[in-house]
């Protein structure tokens, strides 16, 4: 009794969770190319602008943390190279995994490597149509072409945490799968950016 | 079986991977001049060298850092360590002492890589290391002294 009990609980939690994040389909009937593109980054934008990215991509400073964006504790500063200051680097704290606490509820984040976004990717408080600008801009995403773009919104590991954020923090909406396939239609519709 | 070498000396211990560190240290080990504070990375009573580098021992799972090296309090050496000591005893810096192996641990390793640290520096380095007995104004003063012992 329990066991199916907990799959149908499986069942109907799948599509409950892909639908936060709707796929490039959903936009298929949008036949002006340039419409449509500007509609898949703003699907894109669900994720761009939730906590979990947010945190680590601040326009000045160091991090915030939690889904409610609080000042970062201990104190920590962005430092010379996003990975705090001397003598207090983000590796005194985040290991190469998340790790439960041990004796109280929470998990501190980890992953190899673990940063800052540098701050000409920081988008905390600018709308979509300038994430979106900054995004495409190789001298402000690391020298990234659209195609290296995609593979970092498909691929990369620490884009990945925001999906497995450890326990504790809420998961970016969808899944790093449908943000790669939102990243590709984007491209691929001509990357165009919201008003 | 997790591989460590601890205050250099190379060991096997039969322990859970999920172990954090900082349990083995004190309990396995009886390495005690390593403190518990808090347990969630918020007060850096806890900090050790790992590889060399400032860890937190008790978010430190050992199954993370298979084969690393870890220096507690008990096994370091140099001199800044020794800088740090004597610029700690000389103006009395610990108060109850929970929180001090942790900061020293901090204080030599911001002077192992700014050997002559401002203010600033000194607050980011050691914004991670808590005091209840507030002792951090004295802390500060004995980074700056040792900094000049160090500069010789
Ligand atoms: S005991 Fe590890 S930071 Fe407090
Ligand atoms: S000396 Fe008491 S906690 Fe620091």
């Amino acid at each position: 009794m329990r066991l199916s009990f907990l799959a149908a609980a499986v069942l109907a939690a799948a599509p409950a969770l892909a639908q936060d994040l709707r796929g490039p389909d959903a936009f298929a009937d949008i036949a002006d190319d340039s419409a449509r593109s500007a509609a898949l980054f703003a699907e894109m934008g669900k994720v761009l602008t939730h906590p979990r990215c947010l945190n680590c991509h601040p326009v000045e400073g160091g991090p915030t943390q939690g889904d409610r964006m609080q000042a970062h504790n201990p104190p920590v500063i962005r430092g010379e190279a996003d990975f705090g200051a001397v003598g207090m680097n983000c590796t005194t704290c985040h290991g190469s995994r998340n790790v439960s606490f041990t004796g109280s509820p929470g998990s501190i984040p980890g992953h190899e490597p673990w940063a800052l976004a540098p701050i000409s990717m920081g988008w905390v408080g600018r709308s979509l149509g300038e994430i979106c600008a900054q995004m495409k801009d190789p001298e402000r995403n690391g020298g990234k072409t659209l195609e290296q773009l995609h593979e970092h919104n498909a691929e990369d590991g620490l884009v990945g945490w925001g999906w497995d954020p450890g326990e504790g923090r809420e998961p970016a909406p969808g899944s790093q799968k449908i943000f790669g396939e939102l990243t590709r239609a984007w491209i691929d519709s001509g990357a165009a950016c919201p008003s | 079986m997790i591989h460590l070498t601890v205050n250099g000396r190379e060991m096997s211990l039969d322990v859970d991977p999920d172990t954090p560190l900082l349990w083995v240290l004190r309990d396995e080990l009886r390495l005690t001049g390593t403190k518990f504070g808090c347990g969630v990375a918020q007060c850096g009573a806890c900090t050790v060298m790992l590889d060399g580098m400032p860890r937190r021992s008790c978010v430190t799972p050992v199954g993370m850092i298979d084969n690393a090296s870890v220096t507690t309090i008990e096994g370091m050496e140099g001199p800044e360590i020794s800088a740090v000591q004597a610029a700690w005893a000389a103006s009395d810096v610990p108060q109850c002492g929970w929180c001090q192996s942790g900061q020293v641990m901090s204080a030599t390793a911001l002077l192992r890589q700014i050997p002559k640290p401002t203010d600033e520096e000194i607050d980011h380095a050691m914004g991670g290391n808590l005091c209840r007995c507030a002792t951090y104004v004295r802390i500060r003063q004995a980074i700056h002294d040792a900094a000049r012992t160090l500069e010789g």
